[in-house]
């Protein structure tokens, strides 16, 4: 399973209205590494995501996903690949019932009813909220929003799991569950987050963008520890990394 | 304003639905014809941004009285007439179930007065020829305002016309007409102001979200006056068979028809002008009278022999009262049982 | 009311949906359909009868107890929407004029008949349209509107509509709460904020609309909205339908009441 890379080359993205929101950006990212994506706001992370599934296409450059180059043909197979969570799980539920939303996915991948419900239930478990199930998201708390929208993009089996602020919101308690069943994931992992103690407790690799290119990518460790890095990029230091 | 159930007879209420269901079909299949997939989450949401919008009031300036937004016409001019369309009568659906507005027989009549109006007959008549390329400010406000005022009125007359159709209520239709237009002029007057400020307000931020949705849109996604023209052939066509159906079925429905009120004089307005037409309606459209199934009263109590008011000679009597406060308190007494067993 | 009354009012009525008594558990289908033929009988009635309608207050009466909803909610909105319908027929008992009587030579007006009956069918219209919505919720209303053959592309539309009116409400209270806080003497509850707020509101729902197709995108999403098969009609289905169509039909076309009431009264005399 060496396959699951993510590799970014050269890639350019150009809004119609003419922000430049990547210029040239290249990394490469391969199977089973965990990867945090950090910058000051508006520095292109999210735009980033939006490639990573084919929702954007690079004005230049490509993306390769697993074997897959992203193209408008091979879209949709690359989001079978990629899973992506977004910030705001009011977004990213949309059906009127948490079974159903999570059932969305397999139900788009053409699964008959019965695996349908197994996967549900696999996935639904795996956030530990089979419980909620009939519920429907307007009656859920934000730390169940998340857990739900988690499990909705788990249940079409991604290899790559790609997410923007997922401990945004979150109470204390919520956040801490949340990291803990991230570090049970063997999946490649991308974050884009400001929460640099989750990134820091999530992922082995760091990568600092800002105006669109990569500025820093290294270990995790090394780059969060880096006061100058962090200060160019409106970051600080990790709270756990301040006290001492 | 929303139709009530209860002044609605079955006839106007199956007509009115069988209309607001054909056109909900027919929308629902032009717009998967053509729809762009990114339309389906929009409508939506669009659908639950006006509902929210409708819930905020705001002071009429003048008056001091408290307002809020139809929303068909800003619905028209973001979507196009057919998802717009759809999201009114969604959102009339959910206000029917959750607010008790108006009701779900008068859902019909509802989707009819606030969604067909904007949508299918303002929208591509007048909007669309006033705002022109949509370029002027001034235009666009202009279309905006006689949009919405024409729309309600519209939409007032029907209230007029199927609450008269249907006969529950005695209001002369002149008398009726002068109550609901001018006070849905006022109304108009306001809604007018906001969905124009609200266009342009939306125009100065982000004018591509009106480009994509409706200004630039192929010919073919807009309506055609052709089509309006076949849609009311069509409707017309569907009405005359309802009613045609109810006439057939049951040609003497004359219990509670119009008649037995007017026919006595009792009513100087009544009797001229548009009522000869509503007793016609009205003796077509009685729905399932209900002497025809009694079964024949022989002991029939004294008290009634020469009942001044024919239509209402029955359960009126000391017999009907009595009856009626037993099965009352019968249904109470079914009530309070099942909470007391339920508690236990 | 207030914005934040109806949000609560229109939250309540939704959390009562999900209860799970033996009204709320019965197949939607059965209850759709039942409630709108129930409907359609009460208002087939001519328009001076009282009496006979009276029984058709036991179909709302067994919702409500059965499904254990509180009557004060349900009554405090019937009574709520109730100024157009008590606007359009106080008019009755003014204009139609005739005198009935009604009980050894007591005389009344003909209309307030009509009125009275107007305002019985209003009651048992109105309380069980909202009683549907209490005992059933509207996911599953609207998947038994999709089984009874609305097109699915509007029910997929009455299920957006019902998963983001919440949090639309939210996000528009928010901002109506920060209004009314800053709008002191009433100066900020005029036309031109007004448009301002829906102004904002739209913009951040085109956005999140764009948001929420992007999602939908990234879960597979290529024009159809999937749905499950979830409902059989059982036997306690079939029975309850069964009942209530007997049930309206023997009340609609005989006068069960006043055939109760002669006998009462050959009893006693």
């Amino acid at each position: 399973m060496s396959h699951h890379i993510v590799e970014f080359k050269n890639v350019s993205f150009r809004y119609p209205d003419g922000t430049d929101a990547l210029r040239d950006i290249s990394f490469r990212i391969t199977h089973g590494e965990s990867v945090g994506i950090i910058g000051a706001n508006g520095a292109g992370k999210s735009t980033l995501l939006l490639h990573m599934n084919g929702y954007l296409m690079p004005t230049s450059g490509t993306v390769n996903i697993g074997d897959l180059y992203l193209t408008r043909q091979t879209r949709q197979e690359i989001r079978r690949k990629v899973g992506v969570v977004f910030q705001n799980p009011d977004d990213q539920l949309f059906m009127p019932t948490v079974y159903e939303d999570v059932a969305f996915g397999p139900l788009n991948l053409g699964m008959d009813e019965k695996s349908v419900r197994e996967r549900v239930e696999y996935a639904l478990n795996l956030v530990s909220s089979l419980e909620l199930q009939n519920k429907p998201p307007h009656h859920l708390s934000c730390g169940q929003k998340s857990s739900v929208a988690i499990a909705a993009v788990m249940a079409v089996e991604p290899d790559i799991l790609a997410m923007d602020e997922p401990a945004a919101n979150l109470d204390p308690r919520s956040r801490r569950l949340l990291i803990n069943l991230l570090k049970t994931f063997e999946h490649s992992k991308i974050i884009a987050s400001h929460d640099l103690d989750l990134i820091m407790d999530v992922c082995q690799r760091c990568i600092v963008i800002r105006e669109g290119t990569v500025v820093a990518d290294g270990p995790v460790m090394e780059i969060l520890t880096n006061k100058q890095i962090l200060e160019e990029n409106h970051l600080e230091l990790p709270l756990s990394l301040q006290r001492n | 304003m929303h139709m009530a159930d209860a002044l609605l007879s079955p006839a106007v209420g199956a007509t009115m639905w069988a209309g607001s269901v054909a056109a909900i079909g027919y929308s629902s299949k032009k717009l998967k014809e053509n729809i762009d997939n990114k339309t389906i989450p929009l409508m939506g949401v669009m659908g639950a941004f006006i509902f929210a919008a409708q819930m905020i009031n705001f002071t009429i300036p003048g008056t001091g009285s408290s307002g809020h937004i139809g929303g068909g016409m800003i619905l028209a001019v973001i979507l196009g007439p057919y998802a717009a369309f759809l999201a009114m009568a969604s959102i009339l659906t959910v206000q029917a179930l959750f607010f008790a507005d108006g009701g779900l027989l008068a859902l019909g009549c509802n989707i009819w007065n606030l969604g067909i109006y904007p949508c299918f007959l303002v929208y591509p008549l007048i909007y669309k020829p006033i705002a022109g390329d949509g370029k002027s400010t001034r235009r666009i406000s202009a279309a905006a305002m006689i949009s919405v005022i024409i729309a309600l009125q519209l939409g007032a007359f029907s209230v007029v016309m199927e609450t008269l159709l249907s006969g529950k209520s005695e209001l002369p239709f002149n008398t009726f007409v002068l109550l609901m237009q001018p006070i849905h002029l006022a109304i108009g007057l306001v809604e007018g102001i906001v969905t124009a400020g609200m266009i342009n307000y939306v125009r100065k931020a982000q004018p591509e979200i009106l480009e994509a949705n409706s200004f630039s849109r192929p010919l073919d996604a807009g309506i055609s006056i052709k089509n309006i023209l076949i849609a009311f052939v069509i409707l017309a066509v569907v009405t005359g068979g309802a009613l045609s159906w109810f006439a057939s079925t049951h040609p003497d429905g004359l219990e509670w028809s119009i008649e037995k009120v007017t026919g006595k004089g009792e009513l100087k307005e009544a009797t001229q002008g548009i009522a000869p037409f509503l007793k016609g309606i009205q003796e077509k459209t009685a729905f399932l009278p209900d002497y025809n199934f009694k079964p024949a009263d022989k002991e029939e109590p004294k008290g009634n022999e020469t009942p001044a008011w024919p239509g209402i000679e029955t359960g009126t009597s000391f017999a009907g009262i009595l009856g009626g406060s037993i099965v009352l308190m019968f249904i109470l007494l079914i009530g309070f049982g099942i909470r007391f067993f339920k508690k236990r | 009311m207030t914005f934040d009354e109806k949000y609560y009012n229109i939250g309540f009525l939704d959390q009562l949906s999900y209860k799970n008594t033996i009204v709320h558990r019965l197949d939607p289908r059965a209850k759709v359909i039942i409630t709108l033929l129930f409907l359609f009988t009460v208002i087939s009635f001519p328009k001076y009868e009282i009496v006979a309608l009276l029984p058709f207050f036991l179909y709302p009466v067994l919702l409500m107890t059965l499904g254990e909803i509180p009557f004060m909610f349900i009554f405090k909105k019937v009574v709520f929407v109730s100024p157009f319908a008590v606007f359009i027929g106080i008019f009755n008992p003014l204009l139609d004029s005739g005198q009935v009587s009604i009980f050894h030579g007591f005389m009344i007006s003909a209309g307030w008949f009509s009125f009275f009956s107007i305002l019985i069918k209003f009651t048992l219209t109105v309380s069980t349209a909202l009683l549907l919505i209490a005992t059933t919720s509207f996911p599953n209303v609207c998947h038994a509107l999709r089984q009874l053959g609305l097109p699915s592309l509007f029910v997929s539309q009455l299920l957006f509509l019902y998963r983001y009116i919440f949090v639309l409400m939210e996000e528009t209270m928010r901002i109506v709460r920060a209004r009314n806080m800053r709008s002191y003497e009433k100066r900020g509850h005029g036309i031109r904020v007004f448009v301002r707020i829906i102004g904002i509101l739209f913009l951040r729902t085109v956005e999140r609309a764009e948001r929420i197709y992007f999602a939908m995108l990234s879960r597979g999403f290529q024009g159809d909205m999937p749905t499950l098969k979830r409902f059989h009609f059982s036997r306690g289905d079939l029975g309850f339908a069964v009942f209530f169509i007997v049930f309206l039909f023997i009340f609609r076309f005989y006068p069960a009441t006043e055939i109760l009431g002669r006998f009462v009264q050959g009893v006693f005399s």
